[in-house]
C-alpha cells in the first residue's frame, strides 16, 4: 500500500462544497439588514444566544491549523498532546466564565483594549490595541497561506485562485453581516468539523483494532524513537523529566507554562475569542459562553488528536508506508489528515469532511479579520485618528477596515509564500508580546492599587524579558539565531517547546513583579468610584442564585473541572 | 432581529442529509470496502438528515 497524497473529489463531493459556500454567502445577505449601526456590525448589537456565542467561542480557536496541527502532535507526541485541551484551555475558560467576564461584559467596553484603557490608560491600551491589530491581521494571512498551500498539494488547485476566492468569500460576508455573520459561520463549522470528522475517526479507529489494540500498536512508535513503551498513550506518566518524553517538556514547565501563563494569556485577553463573549445578549449568556465550550472543547481530543494516534500506529505497523515521508524518512506529521480523508471516506462523506477543512480554514480568517475590524476601529481610529464621529461613519469605516484588513492578509499570505523566515520572525515577536499579558490582566482585575504607569512599563519590561530569555536559551540540536541563544546560549534545553513554555514563565514573571513594583511607587490615578465594574473588590458580584441550576456559572465551572480532572485521571 | 441560526443549520444539514443518504444507497461495492464493509455513507446520512430536521423543528417551534 503506498501513501497517498492527493484527494480526488468527485462530482458529489464539489456539490457538497458548493452547497456550503452558498450558505456561508446567503448567511451574509441575509443579515445585511440587520446591521444598522456600529454596535451591530462589531458587537452583533449583543443579542447573541448563548449556544451561539459558546460554539463561536470554541470554533474561533478551531482554525484548520488547530485541527491539521493537533493531528500532527497527536502523531508527533501520542496523548501528551491532550495536556493542550485539558491543561492548556478548560481551567482558563473556567476562570474566564467565573472571575473574568463580569468586567469584559459589565464594563461596557467593546474590546479588551479598551477594558485597559478604562482600567489603567490610554499607553497601555494603545500597545495593546496596535500590538493586538498587527498579529491578527497577520494570522490571518498565514491562515490564507496554509489553505492555498494545502489545496495546491492535495486537488492540485492553483495557489492564488484558492488565496482570491476564499479571501472573497470571508470578505463578503464579513462586509455584509459584521460579527453576526463571523459567529453564525463560526457555528456552522462546528457542525461541519464534528459531521465530517466523526466517521472519520469511528472508520480509523476501527481499522486500528480499537482503542486497547491502538495501545499496544503505539508501543513499537514509542520503543522505536527510545521511549518508554507507553509514551504515546499516557499523558502525564513520563513528564518527570525532559529528557523522557518526545515533547521535551517536564511537568513544571507544562503546568505553569502551558497551563497557567500561555493558556490564560490565551483564552483569557484574546480578544479574537473574548470578542464572542461580548456578543451575548446578558450577563448570564457571556459567563456561560466559554463554560458551553469547555464542554466540546473537553471532548475534541477524540476528533483531533486521537487521528494523529492512530495514523502513526498504522504507519510504524506498515512499515512506514502509511504517512507520506521526507528524503530522510520522518513522516509528514501535516498529512495525517489528509491522508486519513483520503483513505477512509467515500466521495460524498469524503464531501462533508473536505468541506470541514474549508470551513475551518475559512472561519479561521473570518475570525481574525473581525477582531481586526473591532479593534481597529474603536480603538485606534476613533481613539486616535478620528473621535467623535457619528456611529454611521464608524460603521463605514468598519466595512472599510474589513477590505483593506483582508487585503493586508492577502499582501501577509504573499510574504510567507515567498519567504518563510519573515514569519517565523513575526510569530517569535508575537510570542514575545502575549507572554506577558496575563500578569496585568491579573492585576488589573484583582488589585486596585495597580497604576497604569505600573501596567505600562510592566507589560513593556514583560516582553523584553521574553527576548532576553529567547537570546539565552536554545533547544537541543538548534543553532543560535531565530531558534534563541542570540545572545549568549546559557540555558540549554530540550525542545523548543519547552524553551517557549519556560520564556513565558520568566515573562510573566518579569511583568507581574516590575507592574507591582511600579505600581507601588507611582500614584493612583483612578478613585475606586472609577474602577467600580473594573477591579474585583469594588465589584458588586453578579447574582445567579434565581436560575435554573445549569445557567449558574460557579455550578456549572465546578462540574466541568470535575471532567477535566477524570478526564486526565482516566488517561494519566 | 437577527434571524434564528437553527433554519440554516437545519437547511444545510437536511440537503447533506438527503445528499448522503443517495450516495449511500447507491454505493459501489468499492465504496463499501473502502469504508471497512459497512454502509457508513447511509448511517452517517440518516444522522445528519434526523439532526437537520431537528433544528428546522426547533426553528418553527418558537
Amino acid at each position: 500500500m503506498n501513501p497517498i497524497s492527493a484527494i480526488h473529489l468527485g462530482p458529489v463531493d464539489y456539490g457538497i462544497l458548493v452547497v456550503y459556500f452558498a450558505f456561508v454567502l446567503g448567511i451574509g445577505f441575509a443579515l445585511k439588514r440587520s446591521m444598522k449601526g456600529s454596535g451591530d456590525f462589531f458587537l452583533s448589537g449583543r443579542s447573541i444566544p448563548a449556544w451561539v456565542t459558546g460554539l463561536a467561542f470554541l470554533s474561533a480557536n478551531l482554525g484548520a491549523q488547530e485541527v491539521i496541527g493537533m493531528a500532527a502532535s497527536g502523531a508527533k507526541y501520542g496523548l501528551m498532546t491532550s495536556h493542550f485541551y485539558w491543561v492548556g484551555a478548560i481551567p482558563a475558560m473556567v476562570f474566564l466564565a467565573i472571575f473574568m467576564m463580569p468586567f469584559y461584559y459589565g464594563s461596557k467596553a467593546r474590546s479588551v483594549p479598551e477594558y485597559l484603557k478604562l482600567r489603567f490608560d490610554e499607553k497601555t491600551r494603545g500597545f495593546n490595541a496596535i500590538s493586538f491589530a498587527v498579529m491578527t491581521i497577520f494570522s490571518s494571512g498565514i491562515s490564507l497561506h496554509a489553505l492555498a498551500k494545502l489545496l495546491e498539494t492535495l486537488v492540485h488547485w492553483n495557489y492564488w485562485t484558492c488565496i482570491t476566492v476564499s479571501a472573497l468569500i470571508v470578505l463578503v460576508y464579513i462586509f455584509l453581516g459584521g460579527l453576526t455573520s463571523a459567529i453564525y459561520n463560526e457555528v456552522l463549522q462546528f457542525f461541519m468539523i464534528v459531521m465530517g470528522f466523526a466517521p472519520l475517526v469511528y472508520l480509523a479507529l476501527q481499522d486500528a483494532g480499537g482503542w486497547t489494540v491502538l495501545k499496544e500498536k503505539l508501543i513499537p512508535v514509542a520503543t522505536a524513537q527510545g521511549f518508554a513503551p507507553g509514551t504515546w498513550s499516557q499523558s502525564w506518566a513520563h513528564l518527570g523529566n525532559p529528557v523522557e518524553n518526545p515533547m521535551g517538556v517536564g511537568w513544571f514547565g507544562m503546568v505553569m507554562g502551558l497551563g497557567f501563563v500561555l493558556s490564560f494569556g490565551y483564552w483569557c485577553t484574546d480578544f479574537l475569542v473574548v470578542q464572542r463573549a461580548m456578543a451575548a445578549d446578558s450577563m448570564s449568556s457571556a459567563r456561560r459562553t466559554p463554560l458551553i465550550a469547555a464542554i466540546p472543547k473537553m471532548l475534541f481530543p477524540a476528533l483531533v488528536i486521537l487521528p494523529g494516534m492512530i495514523a502513526i500506529a498504522l504507519h510504524q505497523q506498515s512499515g512506514g508506508m502509511f504517512l507520506p515521508t521526507a528524503a530522510d524518512g520522518t513522516p509528514d506529521y501535516n498529512m495525517v489528515i489528509p491522508t486519513l480523508l483520503a483513505k477512509y471516506l467515500p466521495t460524498g462523506l469524503l464531501g462533508i469532511g473536505f468541506t470541514a477543512l474549508m470551513a475551518s480554514f475559512m472561519s479561521g480568517m473570518a475570525g481574525n479579520v473581525t477582531a481586526f475590524n473591532t479593534v481597529w476601529t474603536y480603538d485606534i481610529y476613533q481613539s486616535y485618528l478620528a473621535p467623535n464621529k457619528t456611529d454611521a461613519h464608524y460603521l463605514w469605516m468598519g466595512r472599510f477596515a474589513t477590505v483593506f484588513g483582508i487585503l493586508i492578509s492577502i499582501a501577509a499570505a504573499f510574504l510567507a509564500s515567498q519567504f518563510n523566515n519573515i514569519m517565523d520572525m513575526l510569530q517569535l515577536v508575537f510570542g514575545f508580546v502575549n507572554a506577558p499579558l496575563f500578569a496585568t490582566f491579573l492585576l488589573g482585575m484583582f488589585w486596585r492599587r495597580t497604576t497604569g504607569h505600573g501596567a505600562f512599563w510592566g507589560l513593556l519590561g514583560g516582553t523584553l524579558s521574553a527576548a532576553i530569555f529567547h537570546g539565552l536559551a536554545l533547544a537541543k540540536g538548534c543553532v543560535p539565531g531565530i531558534k534563541g541563544g542570540w545572545l549568549h546560549p546559557m540555558f540549554p534545553f530540550q525542545s523548543e517547546m519547552g524553551q517557549n513554555f519556560w520564556m513565558a514563565i520568566v515573562a510573566w514573571s518579569a511583568c507581574f513583579g516590575l507592574t507591582v513594583l511600579i505600581s507601588l511607587l507611582t500614584r493612583r490615578t483612578k478613585s475606586d468610584e472609577e474602577l467600580k465594574g473594573l477591579v474585583y473588590s469594588l465589584t458588586p458580584k453578579p447574582k445567579s442564585e434565581d436560575e435554573a441550576w445549569y445557567k449558574r456559572p460557579v455550578l456549572v465551572g465546578v462540574l466541568v473541572m470535575i471532567a477535566v480532572v477524570i478526564l486526565n485521571l482516566l488517561f494519566l | 432581529m437577527n434571524f434564528d441560526l437553527r433554519l440554516p443549520l437545519g437547511l444545510i444539514f437536511t440537503i447533506y442529509g438527503i445528499i448522503l443518504l443517495g450516495t449511500g444507497l447507491t454505493s459501489t461495492p468499492e465504496m463499501i470496502r473502502q469504508t471497512l464493509g459497512q454502509n457508513i455513507t447511509l448511517g452517517w446520512g440518516v444522522v445528519q438528515l434526523l439532526f437537520g430536521l431537528a433544528m428546522l423543528f426547533l426553528s418553527r417551534k418558537k
